[in-house]
């Protein structure tokens, strides 16, 4: 046995990083207003929401499953935020919209993991099923927060000696959600599991509580995503979260975590979550039309996971 | 007699990341020839075999198929040559017909790609019918047991007229019989002047059918030897370097208390009426063949399958079926039968998976402590010989013999009382079988009650202090001392098969 060490596996075990700076010279040489202090933090407040939702799915993803219906998740979640606003006040609105996610999360969950329905099917459901409520719930009009001097307006507009609260608030959610998945007992549980589920019940594991537990995790970041969301706004409407299930499953994918499940970290969703947000602020800043962003971040993933199959089977063809 | 040769390769080397599977490999088949494969997990010999099929392509060396050198790129072009690879893993899609299955890929039709149905069943039924197979070729693969599908493999080399064919541990999962007659096609493939390579880790076969034997050791050739010149102790001692005196160290000991204690359990459709006990130190040996339902009791003792009667007494109280995740607190450790798929979480290493069964032992308020995870890591790595890179080394990389030396660390690292292991050293090579087997009677002698199950019979004899034999989901015979030996654990099994196989279709299909 002996060790060789191939390009192949350089880029394998570095690409992430190589791929992330290489697109950030890339802008910023197409760009010359990219690398401002005021551009930059305006991307990483617009990361802030899809990153937010992306590190509770990256928790269901290694898990092994798919949490689809946060994009309708987000819409209901802020109407719901900013409409309780005006009803009972700051404090009850936050308190609601924190227990609605972790609601959300236990249908999806129950579903999932105790029911062992598909997790694409039972999520696509509830994808469907939050566009009808949030119609219901809103009757479809635009609401906005009455009360503009409200100290709801700090999750999504406030920052702290010059960062925005929105960064403050995604930095210190990944933080914690790496620690639980790197170092704790659950995390530990959660790659087991995704990583082979028959093993982990060999193994005393109780995975459907465990799987349970990752939609809830799922559930309640996406109504923290909303709450900065609704404060970023002031404000939502019914189609404020579309498509945002896509983009982060597209950060999640493009951070490398494997959709298969057993593999992936927050770092690496975080860094998929912020390629994709630069790559998107480049292209408004170069001029394209803002549809544009869809084609190259499709291209970008199909490129980024084939990299990896290449990498791993050292040819470019299969 | 053997003729020419039919496929060769010439110094053949393949490297992966990180490691040498082949280093310089010579080795050839003869038209009408057995020739085995021997040598321990990871000495090269499935990197070998996938060269041959068309899975890898070598880094260095040539192929040469009837005297002239080609390059096999594809498993369809070694196909088309003739080359067929019949695999442990089979390779079969369940939800196609027995006859699209043999055909796969090459199916007739009726031009503008609309499958000729009826000719496709009438090849695959001629194929069968040669073979002697009583299935049809528009039986659902995914129905048919194990030994049938491997049928349904070798049909698909004689129809593609195959000239070379290659059986992975075929006899892993059959039964006496179907061995038998999976040897008299081999004999008949023979006749036909096809060559055949032949991997097996199970002395007896390589005697019984091959001709020639090649051993590997890490990626290394150490020779081939006629059969005929070879003994047991030759094979192993080119495969291991060294001699063993003894595959099996049996330890007698005087049996401590009652550890379990199990009445009347029953499962509807798998077993029934099962009663038994272990004590202390007392080595039990479970017989039976695949499909007796040895697997699914020591399932429902350690509470992955639920029962639907029956007693448990642990230590002499009472206690409801458990959950696995209250057996193994009670000290009731399964090592289940399939490593990859129940065993072990393959993407993760060594470390990871030692613990998993434990990770409240290893943490504190939920947060894991890596460096006591390391410590028992690094404990059983040097007490269990554990071939592996480091703590973090993925465990899907490793041989199946590490990888169940892994699945018992589990297991050790928190004092069991009761060890279920079953089938501890299907597929692994002869010098972890050893090691395993002398851990087994280590176990023993320090008061653990272990449970081993096994369709190795010299396996059984060699390990057990008492044997129950089971067939049809049912105990049919019970022994120790001078009564353990082949003749009667044969007899209690085909016994009870032969009174009750109008009864239990199901498990003869």
């Amino acid at each position: 046995m002996i060790a060789t060490l191939t390009t192949g596996d350089f880029i394998r075990r570095n690409g992430l990083i190589i791929a992330f700076a290489a697109i950030l010279a890339i802008v910023a040489l197409s760009a010359p207003t990219f690398l401002t202090v005021g551009n930059l933090l305006g991307v990483l407040r617009q990361i802030a929401i899809v990153g937010t939702i992306a590190v509770g799915v990256t928790f269901v993803v290694i898990s092994g499953r798919l949490d689809l219906s946060v994009g309708s998740g987000l819409t209901f979640l802020s109407v719901l935020v900013v409409s309780q606003h005006n009803q009972i006040g700051p404090a009850g609105a936050l308190a609601v919209t924190l227990c609605c996610g972790l609601l959300i999360g236990a249908c999806n969950g129950f579903l999932v993991a105790y029911l062992r329905f598909d997790s694409l099917i039972a999520t696509l459901a509830m994808l469907s099923l939050l566009q009808g409520v949030t119609i219901w719930y809103s009757g479809g009009a635009n609401v906005n927060v009455a009360d503009s001097t409200t100290w709801f307006s700090f999750f999504g507009r406030g920052s702290v000696l010059g960062i925005p609260a929105p960064v403050l608030l995604l930095v210190l959610g990944a933080a914690v959600a790496g620690f639980v998945l790197m170092r704790t007992r659950f995390g530990r549980a959660v790659f087991a599991v995704g990583g082979n589920e028959t093993a982990s019940i060999f193994s005393g594991i109780a995975a459907p509580r465990i799987v349970f537990a990752t939609y809830l995790i799922s559930g309640l970041a996406t109504a923290c995503a909303a709450i900065i969301m609704g404060s970023r706004v002031m404000g939502a409407q019914s189609t404020i979260g579309q498509g945002y299930e896509l983009t982060v499953l597209a950060g999640i994918i493009l951070g490398g975590t494997s959709l298969l499940g057993g593999y992936g970290s927050i770092w690496r969703t975080i860094v998929g979550v912020a390629m994709l947000g630069f790559i998107e602020n480049g292209l408004i800043l170069m001029g394209f039309p803002y549809y544009v962003q869809w084609l190259v971040t499709w291209a970008i993933v199909i490129m980024a996971v084939w990299i990896d199959l290449a990498a791993k089977r050292g040819r470019l063809l299969a | 007699m053997a003729g020419e040769t039919i496929l060769s390769i010439e110094g053949v080397s393949k490297n992966f990341p990180g490691v040498r599977a082949l280093k310089d490999v010579s080795f050839d088949v003869r038209a009408g020839e057995v020739h085995a494969l021997m040598g321990e997990n990871g000495a090269g010999k499935s990197t070998l075999m996938k060269v041959l099929a068309g899975l890898y392509r070598p880094d260095g060396g040539r192929i040469m198929h009837k005297g002239e050198e080609v390059d096999i790129r594809t498993p369809l072009e070694a196909r088309d040559r003739g080359i067929l690879l019949i695999h442990q893993e089979l390779s079969l899609s369940p939800e196609l017909s027995v006859a699209e299955n043999i055909f796969l890929g090459s199916w007739p039709t009726k031009g503008l790609g609309i499958l000729n149905k009826r000719k496709l069943n009438s090849d695959a039924g001629r194929v069968l019918d040669a073979l002697g197979c009583d299935f049809r070729p528009t039986t659902r693969v995914g129905t048919l047991s194990i030994a049938r599908k491997q049928m349904v493999e070798i049909a698909r080399a004689q129809a593609f007229n195959a000239s070379v064919v290659i059986f992975d541990e075929p006899t892993a999962s059959l039964t006496d019989t179907e061995k038998e007659k999976l040897f008299s096609i081999i004999a008949d493939l023979k006749a036909r002047n096809v060559g055949i390579v032949y991997i097996s880790h199970k002395m007896n076969e390589i005697f019984e059918i091959t001709d020639r034997v090649t051993v590997l050791r890490d990626g290394v050739l150490q020779g081939t030897v006629n059969t005929a010149d070879a003994t047991v102790e030759t094979l192993t001692r080119m495969m291991i370097g060294r001699a063993l005196d003894s595959f099996f160290t049996r330890a007698r000991s005087n049996f401590g208390a009652e550890v379990l204690r199990v009445e009347g359990m029953a499962k509807k459709g798998l077993f029934e009426n099962i009663s038994f006990s272990v004590r202390e130190g007392e080595v039990l040996g479970l017989y039976g063949l695949i499909g007796a339902g040895r697997s699914e009791v020591a399932e429902t003792l350690f509470g992955v399958r639920r029962a639907d009667a029956g007693r448990l007494f642990w230590k002499g109280g009472e206690i409801p079926f458990p959950t696995p995740r209250q057996a193994i607190d009670l000290g009731l450790c399964l090592a289940p039968e399939s490593r990859k798929e129940q065993g072990l979480v393959i993407g993760m290493g060594g470390r990871e998976n030692i613990t998993l069964p434990h990770l409240g032992l290893f943490s504190r308020l939920g947060i894991m402590n890596r460096e006591r995870e390391t410590q028992v890591f690094t404990r059983y790595r040097e007490t269990l010989e554990i071939k592996t890179t480091g703590p973090s080394q993925r465990v899907g990389n490793l041989s199946g013999g590490n990888q169940q030396k892994f699945v018992l660390a589990k297991w050790l690292c928190n004092k069991p009382r009761l060890l279920i292991l079953d089938e501890p050293t299907r597929g692994i090579d002869v010098g972890s079988k050893s090691v395993i087997h002398a851990l087994i009677a280590k176990l023993a002698e320090e008061g653990l009650a272990v449970i081993v199950i096994s369709s190795e019979m010299p396996e059984v004899l060699g390990v057990s202090h008492r044997i129950l034999t089971m067939s049809e989901g049912a105990f049919n015979g019970e022994f120790t001392g001078e009564a353990m030996t082949e003749e009667n654990l044969i007899d209690a099994v085909s016994r009870h098969r032969e009174s009750s196989s109008s009864r239990r279709a199901r498990t003869a299909a």
